[in-house]
């Protein structure tokens, strides 16, 4: 469980995150959800305290983060996984290589362990060729690919997933939101994913939180969001044609 | 006081960057790594610059000395002297303060923007020391070697550009080469190239690793690495000279 307390945060005088506070409930897949430039990426980066909040507390399963001395976050990181927006791949290293950094650095397995650990999690996100590229090499979607693979590797109790499936095609999205639903409920980790897919949002959207000028706008999940009557929520929701039918379907009935 | 806070960040930086590797077999290879790619792909260049570098010396001395009282051989022992006190050990490093400088701060800078330092910092890694105490410890291990084989390439440049110009015999400048040596210099060229070698890789390095925005400012940051350290180098030069030599 993280609990988030009256955290604020801005960037020279410009308010991004103002007074938020939530709980990120473990064996879930709480998503963060919001239009481009509401918040999710900073808010996500004090979490893992890449950014120091200016106010407030981030406490993980109790314990103090956000104040903690960088040796005691060091000790805690090790449980995280992250994927960033941008991949953040290690692009020095192959496909392969950064998968298995992780592993190398912090597990004590043997060699053999560790290939068949990097196999394992390159196929859970469908990857099961360009081993040896690098990448440069490789699409957009596939770089998202890859870092998932390594942010699963450590077996993390935290996952934090930024726009985990931006730039994959809708089946290869699904597989992608399936696994991170999986890993969630397998290993009774907690995961936080920021998205503004939709269709994410309706296939695992166990908790949700609307995030609205760097303030909590709205909070519950793939059921209630649909019926809640909250003017800013309904417009994200129904902003696409296809769910505006949907709902004029679903009153017709 | 903008330049205070600029060097408190730099010796906070240090401190990050010197504690105890991680794991030591990355290390190792993290090592092996850059004593190649920063030490022994500069060998091409060092070699070419100091092999001219003693020519133009030896066959400048040779042209000056005009006055029948000086004897031939002071061009071989002024070629020595001038190789081993500066041309090798500063120009050099110089020389290196570019081409490695820029390389560590682009690199480093790239991975910044690219937030492959913060995913390092996600997965628990140490990033400062992971990704630089390789590099500055590289550049300390490889650098003597290279200074050595530019300061005998110098004197090799000197006597086969000397003896094609006419200007000196074979004979005259071997004595020269030879004649009141101070093994001393020696040491100071090196001292000289460590304390180089720690400032350009250390430097460079801080430019990259706390670069802010995108491929813009890679490039500033990698332009700054190069002037910083260049500047640096020359001061340490002085203060060095003048503790050691006086
Ligand atoms: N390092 C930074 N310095 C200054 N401003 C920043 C910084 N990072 C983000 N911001 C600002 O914070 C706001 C929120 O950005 P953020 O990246 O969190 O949006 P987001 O919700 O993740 O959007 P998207 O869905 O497009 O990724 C933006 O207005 C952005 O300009
Ligand atoms: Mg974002």
């Amino acid at each position: 469980m993280i609990e988030v307390q009256h955290i604020s945060k801005s960037f020279s005088g410009r308010k991004i995150l103002d007074d938020v506070s939530l709980v990120f409930e473990t064996g879930k897949t709480n998503l963060v959800i919001g239009g481009s430039g509401s918040g999710k990426t900073v808010l996500m980066k004090c979490l893992v305290a890449l950014y120091t909040v200016d106010e407030g507390d981030i406490l993980y399963d109790g314990r103090q983060f956000s104040k903690s001395t960088e040796e005691d976050k060091r000790l805690l990181r090790k449980d995280f996984g992250m994927v960033f927006q941008g991949g953040a791949l290690f692009d020095s290293q192959t496909v392969w290589e950064n998968v298995a950094f992780p592993l190398q650095m912090f597990s004590s397995m043997h060699e053999s362990e560790i290939k068949d650990r990097v196999e394992f999690c390159l196929n859970r996100v469908n990857l099961n060729a360009a081993y040896q590229l690098y990448p440069s090499q490789i699409s957009g979607g596939m770089k998202k690919r890859v870092a998932i693979a390594r942010a699963i590797a450590l077996n993390p109790k935290y996952l934090f997933c930024d726009e985990p499936n931006s730039g994959l095609d809708p089946k290869t999205s699904i597989v992608i939101d399936n696994l991170i639903q999986e890993i969630t409920e397998e290993y009774n980790i907690t995961t936080v994913v920021n998205t503004h897919d939709m269709n994410s949002v309706l296939e695992i959207g166990q908790k949700i939180i609307y995030l609205n000028k760097g303030q909590k706008w709205w909070e519950g999940d793939k059921n209630s969001i649909l019926e809640t009557d909250n003017k800013e929520v309904n417009d994200f929701v129904y902003a696409s044609e296809l769910f505006q039918r949907i709902r004029k379907a679903s009153q017709k009935l | 006081m903008k330049v205070f806070e600029t060097l408190g960040k730099y010796f906070l930086f240090i401190g990050i960057v010197f504690s105890r590797p991680q794991q030591w077999k990355r290390f190792w290879k993290q090592f092996f790594f850059e004593v190649n790619s920063l030490g022994i792909n500069s060998l091409p260049i060092i070699m070419i610059i100091s092999l001219f570098m003693g020519a133009a010396l030896t066959i400048q001395t040779a042209y000056n000395i005009t006055s029948p009282f000086i004897p031939l051989y002071a061009v071989g022992l002024a070629t020595r002297d001038s190789i081993l006190l500066e041309f090798s050990p500063t120009i050099i490093s110089l020389i290196l303060a570019g081409k490695v400088g820029s390389s560590i701060a682009s690199e480093l800078g790239m991975m910044r923007v690219t937030e492959q330092i913060d995913a390092l910092e996600i997965m628990g890694v140490n990033s400062g020391s992971f990704l630089v105490l390789p590099k500055i410890l590289a550049a300390i291990f490889i650098n003597p070697f290279l200074i050595v084989i530019s300061m005998f390439l110098g004197m090799a440049g000197g006597l086969i550009f000397g003896l094609l110009a006419g200007v000196v015999s074979t004979h005259e400048f071997v004595y020269g080469l030879q004649y009141a040596f101070v093994p001393f210099y020696v040491s100071y060229a090196l001292i000289k190239t460590v304390v180089f070698a720690f400032l350009i890789t250390s430097i460079s390095a801080f430019f990259g690793y706390y670069a802010e925005g995108g491929a813009l400012e890679v490039g500033v940051s990698s332009t700054k690495a190069v002037v910083y350290s260049s500047i640096i180098l020359l001061l340490a030069n002085y203060l060095l000279t003048q503790m050691m030599l006086s």
